[in-house]
């Protein structure tokens, strides 16, 4: 569906929307990829 | 170099040195004609494109390359991580002869270069971004000599003017610290003036960030990718401390490159997301941002992960290599390739083969420099006459 924005408001509820869940991604897959990382220094120590 | 001839018994003419040796040559003529004859008989450069290679290639990634001297100094001054000091005085060096070419490089491009200190003297914008450039990377060039100044004094025995120096570390760190995060961020900044010439993938309003970020990564990864090359042609120069360290260096560095790289495509994506450009990426300037942004920001950061997982030194310095190209594209995408996009394509820059002679001579007169210095001064090795700082 073509999504239709006119006013400044939609624009930023727009993009807002779509960067917070980004962001509440990006945070939980960083934590994931430092578990990752670091998994095998736990493992020695 | 004929004294390294004579204490080392090789021979001047190496394929090396003839090859290096026709570069300068070939380097300085187009010099003679850069300076007596001007812009114009050299370069491509217009007034479409007043920014050639010489500050994409020589200034933005030359500072980025260099970024190893103030990343490596604060882990293990700053952040006491004792166990890369060995790292410390080849990062110090390739900076400081990093940002000696850059400060070459502009030559070039500026030209009248007595005119290197009208920054300071002849105008009052202390809020232009170019005139805090100037600033941080006299300053910071100044800091590198300073930091770089013991291994010279070292090999000169001066015990005095060196216990002195030493003393300064700390703040020279601090300084250093500062100094690049403000210019290497700035050079991001000046962009941000072209928001109608940079194409909207690669403009956004966070370029101080990324150039700022990615100027960490591409630290990490070439103090990697220098340690690898010196490994390789200066063994023989390394006591036990640098051999035994080196695998450790490339571990904790590769660790640390990798979730900085992950962080910096976090804020690429969302950079992505708050310009609402997802429709791009299906163009053709899109595929290409998408090659940089999986190719050389996602790729080396899970192969930097796996080669830390695994141990494994070969992927992590292969990684390296691959990430220092990465940045290299980078840089050359916001200078040249995503800027003045909308040109038709007689209007685009393409370097003059002039240009391209300058770029390699000044990387190749870095890489003589680094020769000459390590094959002489205690920078792969500690002077068993002084304690290590």
């Amino acid at each position: 569906m073509e999504e239709s924005i006119h006013t400044l408001q939609e624009y930023m509820f727009h993009t807002e929307s779509i960067t917070y869940i980004l962001i509440i991604g990006a945070l939980l897959g960083i934590t994931f990829f430092w578990l990752f990382l670091s998994q095998r220094d736990d493992d020695e120590e | 170099m004929s004294d390294e001839a004579a204490t080392t018994g090789k021979p001047l003419l190496t394929p090396f040195n003839v090859i290096a040796g026709i570069i300068v040559v070939l380097g300085l003529i187009v010099t003679v004609l850069r300076f007596t004859v001007g812009l114009d008989a050299v370069t491509n450069l217009s007034d479409y494109n007043p920014w050639g290679i010489w500050i994409g290639f020589d200034l933005l990634v030359g500072v980025a390359l260099a970024a190893g001297g103030y990343v490596t100094s604060a882990a293990v001054y700053l952040f006491g991580m004792k166990k890369y000091h060995s790292a410390v005085r080849p990062a110090i060096l390739t900076g400081f002869l990093g940002y000696t070419l850059v400060v070459i490089a502009l030559h070039y491009d500026v030209g009248r270069p007595w005119r290197l200190p009208y920054p300071f003297i002849m105008q009052r914008g202390t809020t232009s971004l170019l005139f805090e450039v100037a600033a941080c990377v006299a300053l910071y060039l100044t800091v590198l000599f300073i930091e770089f100044s013991p291994a010279a004094m070292e090999w000169l025995g001066l015990k005095r003017a060196r216990k002195l120096v030493v003393r300064l570390t700390i703040l020279l760190t601090i300084f250093g610290v500062v100094l690049s995060t403000l210019h290497q961020s700035s050079l991001g900044a000046l962009f941000l003036i072209a928001p109608a010439k940079l194409h909207p993938l690669w403009y956004s309003p966070y370029l101080p960030v990324y150039f700022f970020v990615s100027s960490i990564i591409a630290g990490l990864s070439m103090v990697i990718f220098e340690s690898t090359l010196s490994h390789r042609y200066f063994a023989d120069k390394m006591d036990a401390a640098h051999l035994k360290e080196k695998d450790t260096v490339a571990l904790g560095f590769g660790k640390a490159a990798s979730l900085v790289l992950a962080g910096y495509f976090i804020i690429k994506v969302i950079g992505v997301s708050e310009g609402n450009n997802w429709h791009l990426l299906s163009t053709n300037y899109g595929l290409w941002f998408l090659v940089e942004l999986l190719g050389f920001v996602a790729l080396p950061c899970f192969l930097y992960a796996v080669g830390v997982r695994d141990k494994n030194i070969k992927l992590i310095k292969w990684t390296a290599a691959w990430t220092v190209l990465g940045l290299v594209v980078n840089r050359l995408n916001i200078s040249l390739v995503a800027f003045n996009w909308h040109l038709p394509a007689s209007e685009r820059y393409f370097p003059h083969w002039m240009e391209i002679v300058i770029t390699v001579f000044l990387v190749t007169l870095g890489v003589l420099a680094f020769r000459f210095i390590v094959t002489r001064m205690p920078i792969l090795y500690s002077h068993p006459d002084y304690e290590d700082h």
